[in-house]
C-alpha cells in the first residue's frame, strides 16, 4: 500500500528531512509473461494500465517504455483539455474524459492541477462563425457546455486580446467553454505510473520493443531489448511511432508523423487567465501556474521522426500571437521544442482492435490527445479487457478508413488542439 | 530548415517548397475493379517509415515542379532528389 | 554605500563620461561602458531580486547570459518595460530605470520570504502531493499561487518599437570572438573565404582581453596585448565582418543559424527612437566554426546563495574589465587553478583576499606558486560548510575535508569577508553543437561534456571543445581550423607561449557540510530554487531519467535554463544512482541559447504587415461608394452597400430587391481563374471533374464540380471553352490557389503524358457582373455591337468582344438565377468597364450588391456554396447533384470513393431546403435540427448551412443538411435553440423560379 499524499503527509515528512518517502513507482525487470503488455509509457499508455487493473483487474500487465515515461507528447504538449467538439462521437469520447479529469487528482492522489479556467475559440470570419456557432449548438444538445460570445464579451473575459476591427483579421466572436482547461503534464504521467504500480503494474522502462512474436493470426509476444516478454494482449499507445511498431506485423495505418512544435515564454505575474484558441490566424496560447505563456505552434507539412521542426512554423505562430496580442511583443521565448504527433486523415483518433487477435491500437492523436488522455485510457482498457470496443469508441475503428465513415473533425476545428 | 536542391533550380530554402507525403503510391489505373479495402490503402494506408523514405515536394514557390527526394525521417538528412519519372536511386 | 569601489581603469569603459540610471526608483551613477551589473556592484549593490520560490534574497553572481539571479525588470512604460532581464547583459545607459523582480513590497523587505520559513514542507513537488482537498478548492490555491510565480511583469500596452529580419550567406561563420574564434576567423578569411564573426559582447576578445597576468604571455608579451594585436589586423581584412551584440540564438539543421543583434538597447533613451532595435538574421553558413568558450561552475555547498557569493572568473572582469572591487574583503573557494587568477588581481588592485579555500591537496602550479609569492593565504584539502548573513554574506565557515572528501573534520574557521568567489571548474558551452544535433562525448578527467559527433559541416574549437589551457587553445584551434577549412595558414607559427599549466584536478559535487544534509541548503538552481536535497529527494521517489529529475525539481529550467546548475544536476545524479555520468547523458538543450524576444522572431510581420490583403481592381470604386468589406481568405470583398444609415439587413433586401426586379452588378474578380490549354485539355477537365467535358462545344460553358479523391466535394465552378483546347475554370474565391496545386499534382505526377498546361489567371483579369431582368438592355449599351439575341448568345455560352476596343470575354452565365453577364476584361481596365456599365444602368436603377446579396440571390435558386452549403464531408449525391455526376464516364477523381459501403448509404445527411413555419423568423446559420421537441440529449439530424430573409419570397428561407432528407419532404422539424425551438418544414432546395424562366427572360 502506498502512502497517501496531502499536506500531513508532507508534514510529517519533513520532520525527517524528506528522507523515508516511498518510490513513487517500482522498477521492476520484465517478468517472462504478462496477461497483457502495453506498448508506450505515455499518459494514454499508462492510463489504459490503470483502468485495466482498476476496473477490470488486470493486474498481471506490464507498461514498456522505449525512453521515460511521460517523454514523449505527454510532457511536450501545451496541455489544453476541452471537450467542444462537433461530432457527437467526438463529444462523446471528449466530455468522458472531462468528466474523468474533474475528478482525476482525487482519484489518482496526485495533484495533476486540472484547472478549469475556460477554453475560447476564436471566429475571425463569416465562415468561421457559421463553424463555431454550429459547434456550439451541437454541444449544448451533446449535453456540453459551450456558449457563444460576440466579441464584446470575448474582451471582457480575456482583456488583453486585441479585438479591434481594423487588424487584419478582426476578431467577430468566438466560443467558450467554462469546463475546459489545462492541467499539469507530467503529473498526468506520474500519476498514472504511481496508482498503476501501486495495483501491481509493472513499468519497465529503457525497454525498446523490437519485434512481435505471432502464431498465426494471434499474437505471442514481443521481442524487447531487455527479452522477450509472453503476452496475449498488446496494447500499443506509441503515438508518434505507432507506425514503425505496426510495420513490425506488415499493418498498414493511415498515419503520418509529422513534426508539432510548441514554445514557452519566460515567466511572468499573472496576464492571461484563460486558455485562447484562434484556428484562423493559427495561434494559442495559455499561462502556465509558474508564469510562463505556453503557445502551441503548427505542424510541419513532412513526416519526421526528429522531434525538430521548421523555423517558420514558430514564425508564423508567433506573428499570430502578436496580432492578436501586441503586448506581447517584448516578451521572449525561453524555450522551444518539437514533438512528433500521428496524424490520420479525418483528424479523430484509432482506438481498435486490429485483424490480428490480441492486437489493439490506440492511435491518431495528432496535435489534441493529451486532453483525452484518462478517457482515451478508460476506454482502451476496456476495449483489451473485452475485446470488444465500448460504445463511446465503437466509432473510432480503424475500418472507417474503408467504409468512408470518417469522424471528420476538419470541417469545424481546422486544427484539433 | 532543411536545404533542398531542387532538380530544377538547385539549392534553395525549405520556405519555398512544400512536402507532398510519401511517393511512388501510382493512383490505381482501374479504380473500379478494387474492393473498398483495396481502395482504402491506396487511399488512406501510409508506410509512415522512420528511416530511408520515398517522398514527394514541390518547389511551390519558385518552379513549381514536383519531385521526389529520398530522406531519412529518423535524421531529417536528404540523400537524393530526383525528377519526377525517374528511377529511384538505390 | 558611499565607499568607493572604483579602481582607475579606462580600457574598457570611459571613466570620464558618469551616466545616470535608477535602481528601485533610486538614482546612482555608473560609466559609460559599464553593465548594469557592474554598476551596481560599483554602488555596493548585490542584492538586485528574490528567488522564485522561496524568495530569499539573491545577488548577482555572474557577468554574461548564464547569470540566474540578477533578472530585472527595464523601464517602467507600459508599452517598452521588459521583463526578466539580466542586468548582466544590460549595457549601461543614459535614463535606464529597472526594478527588482518578485518581491513585494520592495527587494529589501519582501514578504514573499515567508516561503523560507516553510521551505522545510515545501520541497521539490511537494505541490503535486497536497492541494488535493476540498476537490474542488484548486482554483483557489492556484489564483495564489499563479500570483506569487512569475517574475517580471509583461508590458500592457503594444510595443512602439520595430524589428527587423535579414538574411545572410556566407562560406564561413565563426560564433565566438574570444581568442578561438579571433584565430579562425582571420585564418579564414586570408584564405579568400566570405568569413562573418559574431559575439554577443560589444567588444572582441573574450576573456583573454583583459588577461594581463606574467603566467600567460604570448612572445613575451601579455596575452591581452597580443590578442589586441591581432583584434587590429582583423579589422582590415576584406572578407570578414564583424558583428558584435549579435548572440546566436538557435542553430538548426543544414546550417540554418538564427542570431539576434541588438541595435538600439545600449543606446541612451532618447537616441532609442525611431530606430530598429533588434535584428534577427536568418544565416545560411557552408561552414560553421563554434568557439563559444566555457562558462565556469559554481560549487555546491551549504547556503551557496547568499548576496555576495560569486563566480570567480566574474569577479576578476568586475575587477580587470570594469574597474569594480565586488568586495572590500574577498574569499575565494575553489577546486581548481583559476580562481587563484582572480586571487592576484585583486591582489594586484588593493583588494585584500582572505584566503583561497581549495579543496585539492596542496598543487605546484605555476599560478598557485605566484598566489603564494604575493602572500595569498591557501586553506588546502578544505571546504566551505557555511555562509553567514542574510542580504549580504558576512563570513564563511571552513573546515578540513577528509581523504575521501564525503566528510569534514576538525575545527571550524570562520572567516570574514563581504564577498567569496566560488570556482567549480569549467563547463565547455557545447549548447549550440547539441542544438545543431550533434551528440556529445563525456571526459571523465575534468569531468565534461565535449562535441563528439555531428551530421553537419562545423566543428567546435578553444575551450568549448575543451582546450581550456592557453597553449593548446591556441595550437588546436589553429590546427583544426587549417584542416576544416582544408587550407595551410601559418600565422600562428613559432609561437612562444608562456601558461600556467594545472597540475592536479579533483572535483565534488557536492560538498560535505558539518550538519546532516538535510538541514543544509546546497543549491543547485539559484533561480527556481532547487537545491541537492531536492535531486536526491526525486531519486529516493523513483525518478531515475535525468529529465525526470529535471521536471520533478524545476532544475535547469528557470530562465538561464540551467547554463550554471545542469553539470552538477548530473554529478549529483550519477553519484547517487552509482552510474558513470557519461552513461547518464544530458538533459537536451533547446533553442534559443538565450531568451529571444517576440519581436525579433516576428520582425515586419505584424500590423498592416500581418497577412497580405488582396484587393479586386474594383475596390477603390467600391471604398468611395461606402461598401463594407469582408474577408475571404486574403481577399477584401465588398459585403453590402449600406445607404443613408441602413443596417447590413436594410441594404441587404433592397440590394436582393432591385437585382431582382431590375438590375444589380457585382464584383467577381476575386473568382479563381485557370488558364487551361493544350491537346489533351478535354480529357484532362473529364478527368478532374465529375462530368463529362469533351462534348462541350467551343463557345460554350458548363458547371462543373470538383471532387477529393476521397469522394468528398472539394470546389465547384463554370469553366468555358474558348477555343478546341483552350479552356478557362473559375474556382471559388477561397479555392483557387489549392485548386491550382491540387490540378498541377495530378497533371506533373499522374498524368505526365497529357498535353496540359496550367496558368493562373486570377489577377489578370477583372469581373464585372451585371445581372437582372435589365441587364441585357445594359449590357447593349455598353457593347452595342454585340448580339445579344439568346439564339446568338444564349445561357451558358461566351463571346469575344471590344469594350473602348479592348478586348474582353463575356460569359452569359448566372449564379443568380437571374439572367446575367460576367465580362472578363484586363485588370487595368476593369474599373472603367463597371463605371461604365454601372453608369448604363443608372436608368435602370442599377444597384451594386456585395457577397452578402450574393449569398442570399443563389439561396433563392439553391445553388450551394462549396465551404459553406459543404464541409469536406459532403458527396455531390449528399447535395442531390446527381445530375452532375457522368455516368458514363469510366474514371474521375473521387469517383471510387462515391462507392464504398458508408458513402452508398441513402440515409447519409442529405441538402435540403428549410421552410420556418413563422416566415419572418430567420434561422441561425450552424443551428442544429431535430426530430422530437424538448429532449435532451438528443439526436442531430443536421445543422442549418445557409439561410436568409428573402424579400423576394418574402420569407424565410434556408438549406440545411439532414439525416435521409431526401426522402423527408414536407416533413415537421424542429431547430432547438437557447432559449426557444422553431418549428421547420423540409422542403425542395429550390426556392424560386423552379422553372428557370428567368434567366432566359
Amino acid at each position: 500500500m502506498k502512502n497517501k499524499y496531502s499536506i500531513f503527509s508532507l508534514i510529517k515528512n519533513a520532520f525527517s528531512y524528506h528522507e523515508n518517502w516511498q518510490r513513487a513507482w517500482r522498477d521492476p525487470e520484465p517478468k517472462k509473461e504478462y496477461d497483457a503488455v502495453i506498448i508506450g509509457g505515455g499518459g494514454h499508455g499508462l492510463a489504459t494500465a490503470f483502468y485495466l487493473a482498476k476496473k477490470h483487474n488486470m493486474t498481471n500487465i506490464a507498461v514498456v517504455e522505449k525512453g521515460w515515461i511521460g517523454g514523449g507528447n505527454t510532457g511536450r504538449n501545451t496541455t489544453i483539455i476541452r471537450s467542444n467538439y462537433l461530432w457527437d462521437a467526438s463529444a462523446g469520447l471528449y466530455d468522458h474524459a472531462l468528466k474523468i479529469w474533474e475528478s482525476l487528482s482525487q482519484e489518482l492522489n496526485y495533484n495533476v492541477m486540472f484547472s478549469q479556467r475556460g477554453v475560447m475559440n476564436l471566429a475571425h470570419n463569416l465562415q468561421d462563425v457559421r463553424d463555431l456557432k454550429r459547434r456550439t449548438h451541437a454541444n449544448r444538445l451533446n449535453g456540453i457546455d459551450a456558449v457563444w460570445l460576440n466579441t464584446e464579451e470575448v474582451k471582457k473575459f480575456c482583456p488583453i486580446i486585441n479585438t479591434s476591427p481594423n487588424i487584419r483579421y478582426p476578431v467577430l466572436g468566438g466560443t467558450l467553454q467554462r469546463r475546459a482547461g489545462t492541467a499539469r503534464h507530467d503529473a498526468v504521467a506520474w500519476g498514472y505510473a504511481r496508482g498503476a504500480d501501486a495495483m501491481g503494474v509493472d513499468i519497465i522502462q529503457n525497454c525498446e520493443v523490437k519485434g512481435i512474436k505471432r502464431s498465426g493470426n494471434c499474437v505471442e509476444g514481443i521481442e524487447t531489448t531487455k527479452g522477450f516478454i509472453k503476452t496475449k494482449k498488446i496494447g500499443v499507445v506509441a503515438a508518434g511511432h505507432s507506425s514503425v511498431i505496426a510495420n513490425m506485423v506488415d499493418l498498414k495505418l493511415p498515419l503520418e508523423s509529422k513534426p508539432l512544435q510548441a514554445l514557452v515564454s519566460e515567466p511572468v505575474k499573472p496576464i492571461i487567465d484563460t486558455v485562447v484558441m484562434s484556428n484562423a490566424v493559427h495561434a494559442y496560447v495559455s499561462q502556465s501556474d509558474k508564469g510562463e505563456l505556453v503557445i502551441g505552434a503548427g505542424t510541419d507539412a513532412y513526416i519526421s521522426y526528429t522531434q525538430r521542426g521548421s523555423h517558420d512554423v514558430v514564425e508564423g505562430t508567433l506573428k499570430a500571437i502578436l496580432e492578436l496580442y501586441p503586448i506581447f511583443s517584448r516578451m521572449k521565448m525561453l524555450r522551444q521544442w518539437g514533438g512528433i504527433v500521428d496524424i490520420c486523415p479525418d483528424a479523430s483518433p484509432i482506438i481498435s482492435k486490429t485483424h490480428i487477435k490480441g492486437l489493439y491500437f490506440n492511435c491518431g492523436w495528432g496535435t489534441g490527445g493529451f486532453k483525452a488522455t484518462p478517457g482515451s485510457g478508460d476506454l482502451f482498457a476496456h476495449t483489451i479487457a473485452n475485446d470488444e470496443p465500448h460504445k463511446l469508441n465503437a466509432d473510432f475503428n480503424i475500418n472507417r478508413f474503408v467504409s468512408g465513415d470518417l469522424v471528420d473533425e476538419h470541417g469545424a476545428a481546422a486544427v484539433a488542439h | 530548415m532543411f536545404l533542398i536542391n531542387c532538380p530544377y533550380c538547385g539549392e534553395r530554402d525549405q520556405s519555398e517548397f512544400s512536402a507532398g507525403g510519401e511517393a511512388h503510391i501510382i493512383r490505381p489505373k482501374q479504380p473500379t475493379e478494387m474492393s473498398d479495402d483495396q481502395w482504402a490503402e491506396y487511399l488512406f494506408m501510409r508506410k509512415n517509415i522512420k528511416g530511408i523514405q520515398f517522398e514527394r515536394w514541390n518547389h511551390s514557390h519558385g518552379c513549381r515542379k514536383w519531385f521526389n527526394m529520398v530522406r531519412d525521417t529518423s535524421n531529417d538528412k536528404i540523400h537524393a532528389v530526383y525528377k519526377m519519372g525517374e528511377k529511384p536511386p538505390v | 554605500m558611499s565607499k568607493n569601489l572604483r579602481i582607475p581603469n579606462n580600457k574598457f569603459i570611459d571613466q570620464t563620461s558618469r551616466i545616470s540610471f535608477k535602481f528601485d526608483n533610486k538614482t546612482f551613477y555608473g560609466f559609460k561602458g559599464d553593465t548594469l551589473a557592474s554598476a551596481l556592484l560599483a554602488n555596493n549593490i548585490h542584492l538586485v531580486g528574490r528567488s522564485f520560490k522561496y524568495h530569499r534574497p539573491r545577488g548577482i553572481m555572474a557577468c554574461g547570459s548564464e547569470e540566474p539571479n540578477a533578472i530585472v525588470q527595464v523601464g517602467n512604460d507600459a508599452s517598452m518595460t521588459e521583463p526578466n532581464t539580466r542586468a548582466t547583459e544590460i549595457e549601461l545607459y543614459e535614463g535606464l530605470e529597472v526594478t527588482s523582480q518578485n518581491c513585494w513590497p520592495s527587494v529589501n523587505f519582501d514578504l514573499g520570504a515567508v516561503n523560507n520559513f516553510f521551505s522545510p514542507i515545501i520541497p521539490a513537488a511537494f505541490y503535486y502531493k497536497t492541494f488535493m482537498w476540498p476537490s474542488n478548492f484548486w482554483k483557489l490555491y492556484e489564483y495564489f499561487i499563479r500570483k506569487s510565480a512569475g517574475l517580471g511583469k509583461s508590458p500592457t500596452e503594444p510595443d512602439k518599437d520595430i524589428y527587423d529580419h535579414r538574411y545572410l550567406h556566407c562560406d564561413v561563420l565563426v560564433i565566438g570572438g574570444g581568442i578561438s574564434g579571433i584565430i579562425a576567423a582571420k585564418i579564414a578569411a586570408k584564405n579568400n573565404l566570405n568569413t562573418v564573426l559574431i559575439d554577443d559582447k560589444n567588444t572582441l576578445g573574450g576573456t583573454t582581453i583583459f588577461q594581463e597576468n606574467e603566467c600567460f604571455k604570448i612572445n613575451n608579451s601579455y596575452s591581452n596585448k597580443w590578442l589586441k594585436k591581432e583584434i587590429e589586423t582583423l579589422k582590415s581584412l576584406k572578407n570578414l565582418t564583424i558583428k558584435t551584440r549579435t548572440s546566436l540564438a538557435a542553430y538548426h539543421s543544414y546550417n540554418y543559424l538564427l542570431a539576434r543583434e541588438n541595435l538600439t538597447d545600449h543606446l541612451d533613451i532618447n537616441e532609442k527612437k525611431d530606430k530598429i532595435r533588434q535584428r534577427l538574421w536568418k544565416i545560411r553558413a557552408k561552414k560553421v566554426i563554434i568557439a563559444t568558450g566555457a562558462m565556469e561552475r559554481p560549487l555546491i555547498f551549504n547556503n551557496n546563495d547568499r548576496p555576495g557569493i560569486m563566480l570567480a572568473s566574474s569577479i576578476k572582469k568586475y575587477i580587470d574589465y570594469y574597474g569594480v572591487k565586488c568586495g572590500q574583503k574577498v574569499s575565494l573557494f575553489t577546486n581548481n587553478d583559476s580562481a587563484y587568477e582572480t586571487a592576484i588581481s585583486l591582489n594586484n588592485s588593493g583588494v585584500i583576499v582572505n584566503s583561497v579555500v581549495d579543496i585539492r591537496d596542496k598543487t605546484n602550479s605555476l599560478i598557485v606558486k605566484q598566489a603564494e609569492k604575493l602572500g595569498i593565504k591557501i586553506h588546502w584539502k578544505s571546504t566551505v560548510v557555511n555562509t553567514n548573513g542574510y542580504k549580504k554574506i558576512n563570513s564563511i565557515e571552513i573546515m578540513k575535508l577528509s581523504d575521501d572528501g564525503s566528510n569534514v573534520l576538525g575545527k571550524k574557521i570562520k572567516e570574514e569577508c563581504d564577498c567569496i568567489g566560488i570556482s567549480g571548474g569549467w563547463t565547455p558551452r557545447v549548447h549550440l553543437f547539441t542544438q545543431s544535433g550533434g551528440k556529445l562525448k563525456f571526459r571523465d578527467e575534468d569531468n565534461v561534456f565535449l562535441p563528439d559527433k555531428t551530421g553537419l559541416d562545423q566543428i567546435s574549437i578553444g575551450s568549448c571543445n575543451g582546450d581550456f589551457e592557453l597553449d593548446q587553445v591556441i595550437k588546436n584551434s589553429v590546427k583544426l581550423t587549417n584542416k576544416f577549412l582544408k587550407v595551410n595558414n601559418n600565422d600562428f607559427e613559432n609561437l612562444e607561449i608562456i601558461t600556467s599549466k594545472e597540475i592536479d584536478k579533483k572535483n565534488i559535487w557536492l560538498l560535505p557540510s558539518d550538519k546532516p544534509l538535510g538541514k543544509t541548503k546546497p543549491f543547485l538552481d539559484f533561480q527556481n530554487d532547487s537545491t541537492a536535497n531536492d535531486i536526491k529527494l526525486a531519486l529516493r521517489e523513483g525518478f531515475k531519467s535525468i529529465e525526470h529529475v529535471k521536471r520533478y525539481t524545476t532544475t535547469g529550467m528557470a530562465t538561464d535554463q540551467g547554463k550554471l546548475s545542469n553539470m552538477h544536476a548530473l554529478g549529483i545524479i550519477a553519484e547517487t544512482a552509482g552510474v558513470k555520468m557519461g552513461e547518464l547523458g544530458t538533459t537536451t538543450f533547446r533553442p534559443p541559447y538565450t531568451p529571444l524576444t517576440f519581436g525579433a522572431i516576428v520582425g515586419r510581420n505584424v500590423g498592416e504587415f500581418f497577412d497580405i490583403i488582396r484587393r479586386t481592381p474594383i475596390h477603390d470604386w467600391h471604398v468611395e461608394n461606402k461598401a463594407e468589406f469582408e474577408n475571404v481568405g486574403q481577399w477584401k470583398r465588398a459585403w453590402y452597400y449600406p445607404k443613408d444609415n441602413e443596417n447590413m439587413h436594410e441594404a441587404v433586401q433592397r440590394e436582393s430587391k432591385a437585382a431582382r426586379d431590375s438590375a444589380g452588378i457585382l464584383d467577381a474578380s476575386t473568382l479563381g481563374k485557370i488558364d487551361i490549354q493544350g491537346s489533351d485539355a478535354s480529357e484532362f477537365l473529364n478527368r478532374v471533374y465529375t462530368n463529362a467535358w469533351s462534348k462541350l462545344e467551343i463557345g460554350k460553358c458548363r458547371y462543373g464540380l470538383m471532387l477529393n479523391e476521397d469522394g468528398m466535394v472539394y470546389d465547384d465552378g463554370v469553366t468555358t471553352r474558348l477555343s478546341e483546347n483552350h479552356y478557362l475554370m473559375t474556382t471559388t474565391t477561397g479555392g483557387a490557389a489549392n485548386v491550382l496545386s491540387k490540378l498541377e499534382d495530378y497533371l506533373q505526377t499522374e498524368w505526365p503524358e497529357l498535353d496540359v498546361y496550367l496558368t493562373s489567371v486570377t489577377d489578370h483579369y477583372g469581373t464585372v457582373s451585371v445581372c437582372g431582368p435589365n441587364s441585357k438592355k445594359i449590357l447593349s449599351k455598353v457593347i452595342p455591337d454585340l448580339d445579344l439575341s439568346d439564339k446568338e448568345f444564349p445561357h451558358m455560352s461566351f463571346k469575344n468582344a471590344l469594350i473602348d476596343n479592348i478586348k474582353c470575354r463575356v460569359m452569359r452565365i448566372s449564379f443568380t438565377g437571374e439572367h446575367s453577364y460576367e465580362i472578363n476584361i484586363q485588370s487595368s481596365y476593369a474599373r472603367s468597364v463597371w463605371e461604365k456599365c454601372y453608369d448604363a444602368g443608372k436608368e435602370f436603377n442599377i444597384t451594386p450588391y456585395g457577397t452578402e446579396t450574393m449569398h442570399l440571390l443563389r439561396a433563392e435558386k439553391g445553388f450551394i456554396i462549396a465551404g459553406q452549403d459543404t464541409d469536406g464531408t459532403m458527396t455531390p449525391v449528399d447535395l442531390q447533384m446527381d445530375w452532375v455526376i457522368s455516368k458514363k464516364k469510366y474514371d474521375f477523381i473521387g469517383k471510387r470513393s462515391l462507392y464504398r459501403s458508408d458513402t452508398i448509404r441513402d440515409d447519409r445527411k442529405q441538402l435540403v431546403g428549410l421552410l420556418t413555419d413563422d416566415p419572418k423568423e430567420v434561422l441561425e446559420e450552424g443551428a442544429q435540427i431535430v426530430a422530437e421537441k424538448n429532449k435532451q440529449p438528443i439526436e442531430m439530424l443536421g445543422h442549418v448551412t445557409s439561410s436568409y430573409f428573402s424579400p423576394n419570397l418574402n420569407k424565410s428561407i434556408a438549406l440545411a443538411i439532414v439525416k435521409n432528407g431526401k426522402k423527408m419532404k414536407g416533413q415537421k422539424l424542429f431547430v432547438p435553440m437557447q432559449n426557444k425551438t422553431i418549428n421547420v418544414t423540409i422542403t425542395d432546395t429550390v426556392f424560386l423560379d423552379k422553372e428557370n424562366k428567368r434567366l432566359n427572360a
